[in-house]
């Protein structure tokens, strides 16, 4: 079993070589000139290192605008998925209560069937909330897979707490925040991680429902630099090695660093609670 | 409490469920959202007769029988790899790097893969360095498979492993005791106790996956296909995305949608149905 174990472990250095490559590249090239990416010299360190690419993006009206929608959004979207989820969920978790398996289908089923791409795009536009920052916030604001997490969290805590408070006059309201919200930080607190995360990377509302650039979250506006790039490429502008699309290198990677950055800054710091509020919802599914 | 949620989820996701009525009715824009007039089947046959749409659907088959045959068992291998290591510091730093992936936006990703497999990117630069000659992988419909799914697997093979790790916690030990009196070296334990012991995790998401289908990564091929790659990565939802949002076809676009949707539903039931009878688990 020695040779097994040598081997295990070799494998899994290799194999968070592999993961951490594509970050570290994207930060090598962040730091590195134009013309050293376009001769393909830069890999893991920075080629003719200069911070002249960071000044640049960061004194782009545009990407600071972007990057602040999509502060705003996260921070909205959160919030509201954050009351309709963990309101839902308490509901849900009372065993007692009639109608509950109507309201448990009623969520599940969403899972498994949805009304697609146009259905939703009719709804919203109608609705007016095109090119509304409601367009991005709202319809991303419920999932069942953090619902049914949030649900089985709220089951496992101990009834006579709330049956105490109940005797001691607090009412339904009263137990949900003084009680049992109090005692669910665990919870709560991955799936705020889960939910802006979620809006955070968002492209994809936006790319439909927005047309304002101003508007526009970081993650659109990469994606309109990538795609600009990409067209470019699939019309051999690349393979002459045209310095628009290599500029376009450059500013991506100073970009995505930027975007990813947040996420990477608390990710170390929230993992462990994550891993345990994924484990709950699902083990005790 | 339950009154918002409630009102949300019938607003944002069933109304778009009854809004697939324009599958059947004429849309017209600005007008109701459940469209002017009956049209019948019209839109049904339409798709039906559509050769494009064969296309995509035969793209999206492979493209989702792929993803599935390859990024289903790789966190299972990776799991029982991760749960054979000792050392409790080094395997939490192999989980959390392994996670990481899992937190980025397609677009990163997308933005990611782009670079690697540029002319100049690292791919070409080992091929070179090799002796061969750059290849311009994103432009190759050939590629385009091999692409979508090797940058899926990266990104979802770590975290994939959460939830079969917290199976793995759950084994009576005393399972294991009882092999190896029984003479069980490891390859045996893990045949005879590991894998029978995380069989219902793994059947639940493989009937999830098996919904998910034909849903195969929309957002992600729509950001690393293009015109050249079509004839590979064209999928049925970026072929109604193009026929509804952008040629502005949305009734047509709602069939080939509702479609999809309701494969998806049967293939679900069906898996759920199967796994109940065979193997004795299910979803409900």
């Amino acid at each position: 079993m020695r040779a097994f174990q040598v081997f295990n472990a070799c494998f899994m250095v290799v194999l968070c070589a592999v993961m951490l490559y594509p970050f570290v590249m994207v930060l090598a090239q962040s730091f590195s000139s134009a013309a050293a990416i376009r001769s393909g010299l830069v890999s893991i360190v920075p080629v003719g290192f200069n911070v002249d690419t960071y000044v640049a993006v960061l004194t782009n009206g545009t990407f600071w605008r972007n990057y602040g929608n999509t502060v705003l959004y996260t921070v909205l979207g959160t919030a509201l998925a954050m009351v309709l989820t963990t309101s839902y969920a308490y509901v849900l978790s009372k065993k007692h209560l009639k109608g509950r398996g109507a309201l448990i289908g009623i969520a599940v089923f969403t899972m498994f069937f949805n009304g697609g791409i146009v259905p939703n795009y009719v709804l919203l536009s109608a609705l007016g909330m095109k090119n509304t920052i409601w367009a991005v916030v709202v319809p991303g604001a419920l999932s069942v897979f953090n619902l049914l997490v949030m649900k089985s969290f709220f089951e496992n805590l101990p009834v006579e707490m709330e049956e105490a408070a109940q005797i001691d006059g607090l009412g339904w309201y009263g137990i949900f925040f003084r009680i049992v919200l109090p005692l669910s930080k665990a919870v709560i607190a991955t799936m705020v991680l889960f939910y802006s995360v979620q809006y955070w990377n968002d492209w994809f509302g936006a790319f439909l429902y927005l047309n304002k650039s101003e508007l526009f979250p970081i993650t659109l506006y990469l994606r309109n630099m990538i795609a600009g790039a990409s067209n470019a490429a699939s019309e051999g502008a690349a393979a002459a090695g045209s310095t628009s699309t290599q500029i376009a290198a450059n500013i991506q990677a100073v970009t995505m660093t930027l975007t990813v950055l947040p996420i990477l800054c608390v990710y170390p710091f929230v993992q462990r609670y994550f891993v345990t509020g994924v484990m709950l919802g699902s083990v005790k599914g | 409490m339950a009154l918002a949620p409630l009102v949300f989820l019938i607003i944002f996701r069933y109304g778009p469920m009854l809004g697939n009525i324009i599958a059947f009715r004429r849309f017209r824009p600005g007008g109701s959202i459940y469209g002017e007039e009956w049209v019948g089947l019209r839109y049904i046959e339409t798709f039906v007769n559509d050769p494009t749409f064969w296309k995509v659907f035969t793209n999206t088959a492979i493209l989702g029988g792929l993803t599935l045959a390859v990024c289903f068992p790789l966190p299972i291998v990776l799991a029982l790899m991760l749960n054979e290591i000792r050392r409790a510091k080094f395997k939490r730093v192999v989980q959390s790097i392994t996670y990481l992936p899992h937190f980025l936006s397609v677009v990163i990703v997308a933005g990611m893969v782009i670079q690697l497999l540029s002319l100049p990117g690292t791919v070409n630069q080992i091929i070179q360095a090799a002796g061969g000659d750059a290849i311009p992988f994103l432009q190759r419909p050939e590629w385009f498979r091999a692409i979508y799914v090797g940058s899926e697997a990266w990104q979802t093979m770590g975290w994939g492993t959460i939830l079969y790790l917290a199976a793995l916690t759950s084994i009576d030990e005393s399972l294991y005791e009882a092999a190896k009196i029984d003479g069980a070296n490891r390859w045996q334990q893990t045949w005879h106790v590991t894998l029978p012991g995380i069989r219902p995790t793994m059947i639940t998401l493989l009937i999830l996956n098996i919904g998910g289908f034909l849903n195969v990564g929309f957002e992600k091929v729509l950001l690393l296909y293009n015109p050249l790659t079509y004839q590979t990565g064209d999928v049925i939802s970026t072929y109604l995305y193009r026929v509804g949002l952008v040629s502005n076809n949305m009734s047509y676009a709602a069939a080939i949608g509702l479609f999809q949707a309701i494969i998806g539903l049967i293939m679900v039931m069906s898996a759920n149905l199967a796994s109940r009878r065979l193997v004795g688990t299910s979803l409900w």
